[in-house]
C-alpha cells in the first residue's frame, strides 16, 4: 500500500494537513481564527477577477524562474543565484529601455529588444556561477549567494549613481518610463495578457526540453550521475553550463517582465523574492515540469491573498511566506519517512 | 513520488477552490465595488453628491509606508486617521509598511485597490515614494478620492503640475518645525557641532534639512556665539528608514556622528532612532542629544537625551478633506498648511508643532520660546542674502523666497556639510 499511489497520495495528504495545522497553531497562538484567515486569504486570490488577474501578475515570474530552475535541478545544480539572474535582467531590460527613451523607434520594437536584452543579460550573469563551478571549483551554492550580493550592489549604484532621477537619491528606483514602453493590460487589469503568454510557453520548451529532446535527456544524465554520463560521452560540463544558461535566461526574462509589466522602472526589490520562492516551488514539485502551472498558481495565490490579513485582521502578511515554507518542509519530511518506512517493509 | 506530489498540487488547489466556494458570500460582496468602479463615470464629485446621507459610515483608506508604531512619521499619520474616526465618525482602513522591501511584488496603486474593494471611498498615500503611484491611481480610479500627502502633483504653480479632480496634495509646513529643531539643537550643543540624520535626497528632504541649518544658525549666533563655529553636516541614508543591506544604518550613522564630536543630531527621517543611540551613548557618560521628527510623542522613545520633536498634525486637515469628499465640496488643491501661530501646539488647529523634550533646559527653553514668538510675529529665514552649497547666489539681500523657491530648493545652503544630490 505504502508503494503505490494511494499510498504516497496519503502521505502528501498528511503533509499538506500538517502544515495547515501548523500555522493554525500559531494563528491560534497569536490569538487569529485560522478559519478566518484561510477564508480571507482565498477569497482575497481568487474572490473576484480583479485579485485573480494580481495572482497572475505574481505568478508569471515565479513560473519563469520555477522552469528555469527544473532545467538546473535536472541537471543536479542548486542555483541559488536565480535571484540575482532576475536582477540582472531586469538591469539588462532598464538598460535597452534607456537607450530608445527619446527614440521615435516603434514601441514593440523597443520592448522587444527590451525583453531580449534582459533574457541574455540573465543568461551571461548565470554563466558566472556556472564558469566559477565548472572552471574555479566553486560550489553553485556558494558562488550564486555572492553574485546575488553582487547584483544587489549594483543595481543600488546605478539607482543612486548613473540612473539616477533628476536631483533625487532615493532607493524609489529610476524615473518610470514613458507608457508606452509598458506591454499592454487587459482592460480594467494590471496583469499583461502578453507577459502570462511568455511565462507558459517557456514552461512549455521547458517541458519540452527535458521530456522530448536528446538534449534534456543528456542534462538529466549529467544529474543523475554524473560520472556514468561522462563515461556515456556526454560532454557534462557543458551540459552544466547549458542549464544555467537556460536558468538565466529564464530568469532574466522573469527580470525584463517585472521591468515592462510590473514596475516600468528598475528598483532594488525588483527580483521580489521570486528566485528564493521558485526554489521552493521547484522542491514541492519535485522537479517535474508539468506540475509548475499549478502550484506556481497556489503560491502566487497565498502571495496574494495573504495582504488581505493585514487589512482586514490586522495579522502580519508574511504568514504566507510561513505556510510556503512550512509546507515544502513537511513534504520532504513525509516523503523522508515514507521512503524508510518502505524500505523496512 | 512524481504522481503522488503532483496530487498534493492538485489537492492544494481543489482545497482552494472549495473553500473558496464556501466563503462565497464574502466573495459576491466584494464585487460590488468593483462594479461599481467600472460604473463610474469621469466626474470625480457626482458619486457624492449623488449619495444619499446614509447612517453607513464613509470609509477612507490609508497607505503608510512605515510600520504604524513607527513613532515618527507614518504613527503620526495613523494617528490622524484616528482623529478623522473620531471627528466624522468615518471608518479607517490602513495598510502599513508599504514598500518594496516589506511587500516585495507589490505596488501602492495594486494595494489602494485592496482597500477600495474594502469600501475605501478615498484613500491616503502617506510617502513621497508613493507619488507616481497616486497618480497612476488616481487616474485610472477617478470616482475615489485620493490625498497624496507631501507631494506637489496637483500645485498649478508647481514644476510636475498634473491636472487630477479627484486628487489633493496635504503637506504641513515643516520649515518652521525644523527651524525649532535646529535652534533647540544649537542652543543645546557643546561643540557647536550638529548631525543631520537625512533620508534619501530630493527636493523635500533638501529644503527640510537646509530649514534646520537656517534655525541653528539663528539660535547659534543669538546665543552669542561666533557664526563661523558652527558645523552642520548631513549623511544621507538613502531612504525613510533602514532597509538592511540598501540603506545605510541610521544606527550606525548617528554613533559615528556622536563619536565624532558632533554632540546633538537631527533625525530626518521617519523615526527616532538617533535617540536610542543618544541614549546609549549617555549612559556611557557622554553628553550628547537628539532631536526628533514626525510624532508628537517621539521624545518618549528617549525622554532623557531628547531635545524636542518637531512634528506634523495631520488630523486637522484630514478632517477637512474628508468631510469635503463627503459633502460634496471637495475640490483639488495643493495645500502647504502652515502652524497655528496663535498655539502651535493646539491639536484641533495647528498642523505642525513642536513639543520640547526633558534633555531642554530651561534656560534654552525660553530663549526657543522667544524665537518661536519670533517666527510667530513674522521672522522668515529665508531671507537673503542666502547662498547654495556651491557658493551661487539664490537669494540676494533682503530677497524673501518665494514657495517655489523653498519647495524646490536645488542645493544645500552654503555652510552646510553633505551632498546636495547624488554623485
Amino acid at each position: 500500500m505504502l508503494k503505490s499511489r494511494l499510498g504516497g497520495f496519503v502521505f502528501q495528504l498528511i503533509a499538506f494537513l500538517l502544515a495547515l495545522g501548523f500555522v493554525s497553531l500559531i494563528l491560534l497562538a497569536v490569538g487569529a481564527s485560522p478559519f478566518d484567515a484561510y477564508k480571507n486569504m482565498i477569497t482575497g486570490s481568487v474572490g473576484s477577477g480583479r485579485k485573480f488577474a494580481e495572482v497572475l501578475v505574481s505568478f508569471v515570474p515565479l513560473l519563469l524562474v520555477t522552469a528555469g530552475l527544473l532545467v538546473t535541478f535536472s541537471a543536479g545544480l542548486w542555483n541559488i543565484g536565480v535571484e540575482g539572474q532576475i536582477v540582472l535582467g531586469a538591469i539588462g531590460t532598464t538598460w535597452v529601455l534607456r537607450q530608445f527613451v527619446e527614440s521615435s523607434v516603434s514601441p514593440w520594437l523597443v520592448i522587444s529588444l527590451a525583453i531580449l536584452g534582459g533574457m541574455i543579460v540573465g543568461a551571461i550573469w548565470a554563466s558566472f556561477a556556472g564558469m566559477l563551478k565548472t572552471f574555479g571549483g566553486v560550489n553553485e551554492i556558494f558562488g550564486g549567494l555572492g553574485l546575488n550580493f553582487v547584483a544587489t550592489a549594483l543595481t543600488l549604484y546605478l539607482i543612486f549613481g548613473p540612473w539616477k532621477r533628476d536631483g533625487v537619491a532615493s532607493m524609489s528606483g529610476t524615473e518610470p518610463f514613458p507608457e508606452a514602453f509598458a506591454l499592454p493590460q487587459l482592460e480594467g487589469f494590471r496583469i499583461s495578457p502578453w507577459a502570462l503568454v511568455i511565462a507558459l510557453v517557456a514552461v512549455m520548451i521547458v517541458y519540452f526540453i527535458l521530456n522530448g529532446t536528446y538534449f534534456g535527456l543528456k542534462i538529466i544524465a549529467v544529474g543523475k550521475n554524473i560520472r556514468a554520463a561522462y563515461l556515456l560521452g556526454i560532454p557534462t560540463w557543458q551540459y552544466s553550463l547549458y542549464s544555467f544558461l537556460i536558468c538565466g535566461a529564464l530568469a532574466g526574462v522573469a527580470g525584463a517582465l517585472q521591468v515592462t509589466a510590473v514596475y516600468y522602472r528598475l528598483i532594488p526589490a525588483i527580483s521580489s523574492g521570486y528566485g528564493y520562492l521558485g526554489l521552493m516551488v521547484a522542491m514541492l514539485i519535485n522537479y517535474q515540469a508539468i506540475w509548475a502551472v499549478p502550484v506556481a498558481l497556489f503560491f502566487a495565490a497565498l502571495n496574494i491573498g495573504s495582504i488581505q490579513l493585514p487589512i482586514v485582521m490586522k495579522l502580519d502578511s508574511s504568514l504566507s511566506g510561513v505556510l510556503q515554507g512550512i509546507l515544502v518542509l513537511f513534504v520532504l519530511l513525509t516523503e523522508g519517512v515514507r521512503q524508510k518506512i518502505v524500505k523496512k517493509g | 513520488m512524481r504522481t503522488i506530489l503532483s496530487r498534493l498540487a492538485v489537492m492544494a488547489l481543489v482545497l482552494m477552490f472549495v473553500l473558496a466556494a464556501c466563503g462565497g458570500q464574502p466573495a459576491a460582496t466584494e464585487e460590488a465595488p468593483v462594479a461599481e468602479e467600472a460604473a463610474a463615470t469621469e466626474e470625480a464629485p457626482a458619486a457624492a453628491e449623488e449619495a444619499p446621507a446614509s447612517a453607513e459610515p464613509f470609509v477612507f483608506g490609508m497607505l503608510l509606508v512605515g510600520p504604524y508604531n513607527d513613532n515618527g512619521w507614518s504613527q503620526a499619520h495613523y494617528e490622524a486617521g484616528k482623529y478623522v474616526e473620531e471627528n466624522l465618525g468615518a471608518t479607517m482602513l490602513y495598510l502599513d509598511k508599504v514598500n518594496p522591501a516589506d511587500r516585495p511584488g507589490t505596488t501602492p496603486d495594486q494595494l489602494a485597490e485592496e482597500l477600495v474593494a474594502q469600501g475605501a471611498k478615498l484613500v491616503i498615500f502617506n510617502s513621497d515614494d508613493m507619488k507616481d503611484a497616486s497618480t497612476a491611481f488616481a487616474k485610472a480610479h477617478p470616482e475615489v478620492y485620493v490625498i497624496m500627502a507631501s507631494g506637489d502633483q496637483v500645485w498649478s504653480d508647481g514644476k510636475a503640475y498634473d491636472e487630477m479632480a479627484n486628487l489633493m496634495n496635504i503637506m504641513g509646513r515643516m520649515e518652521y518645525g525644523k527651524m525649532m529643531g535646529g535652534c533647540a539643537a544649537a542652543l543645546a550643543s557643546e561643540t557647536g557641532k550638529i548631525g543631520y540624520l537625512g533620508p534619501l535626497i530630493n527636493d523635500e528632504t533638501r529644503r527640510l534639512a537646509a530649514s534646520a541649518y537656517l534655525g541653528a544658525k539663528y539660535c547659534h549666533e543669538m546665543a552669542g556665539n561666533d557664526p563661523a563655529s558652527l558645523e552642520f553636516k548631513v549623511t544621507w541614508i538613502g531612504f525613510w528608514f533602514n532597509i538592511p543591506g540598501v540603506t545605510l544604518d541610521p544606527v550606525q550613522v548617528s554613533n559615528d556622528f556622536y563619536t565624532t564630536g558632533y554632540d546633538v543630531v537631527i533625525s530626518g527621517i521617519d523615526n527616532p532612532v538617533n535617540l536610542g543611540e543618544a541614549a546609549k551613548l549617555k549612559g556611557e557618560g557622554k553628553n550628547v542629544a537628539g532631536v526628533a521628527y514626525d510624532y508628537v510623542a517621539a521624545c518618549e522613545a528617549a525622554p532623557d537625551v531628547c531635545l524636542g520633536v518637531p512634528y506634523f498634525n495631520w488630523g486637522p486637515e484630514y478632517v477637512k478633506a474628508i468631510s469635503s469628499a463627503q459633502d460634496g465640496s471637495w475640490q483639488s488643491q495643493f495645500l502647504w498648511v502652515a502652524p497655528d501661530w496663535a498655539d502651535i501646539n493646539n491639536v484641533d488647529t495647528s498642523a505642525v508643532g513642536f513639543e520640547k523634550g526633558a534633555a531642554l533646559s530651561a534656560e534654552d527653553a525660553a530663549l526657543l520660546d522667544g524665537f518661536i514668538a519670533e517666527l510667530a510675529g513674522g521672522l522668515n529665514l529665508w531671507t537673503g542674502p542666502i547662498n547654495l552649497q556651491d557658493g551661487s547666489a539664490y537669494l540676494a539681500d533682503g530677497e524673501v523666497a518665494s514657495d517655489q523657491q523653498v519647495w524646490y530648493l536645488p542645493q544645500l545652503l552654503q555652510g552646510m556639510e553633505g551632498l546636495s544630490a547624488s554623485e
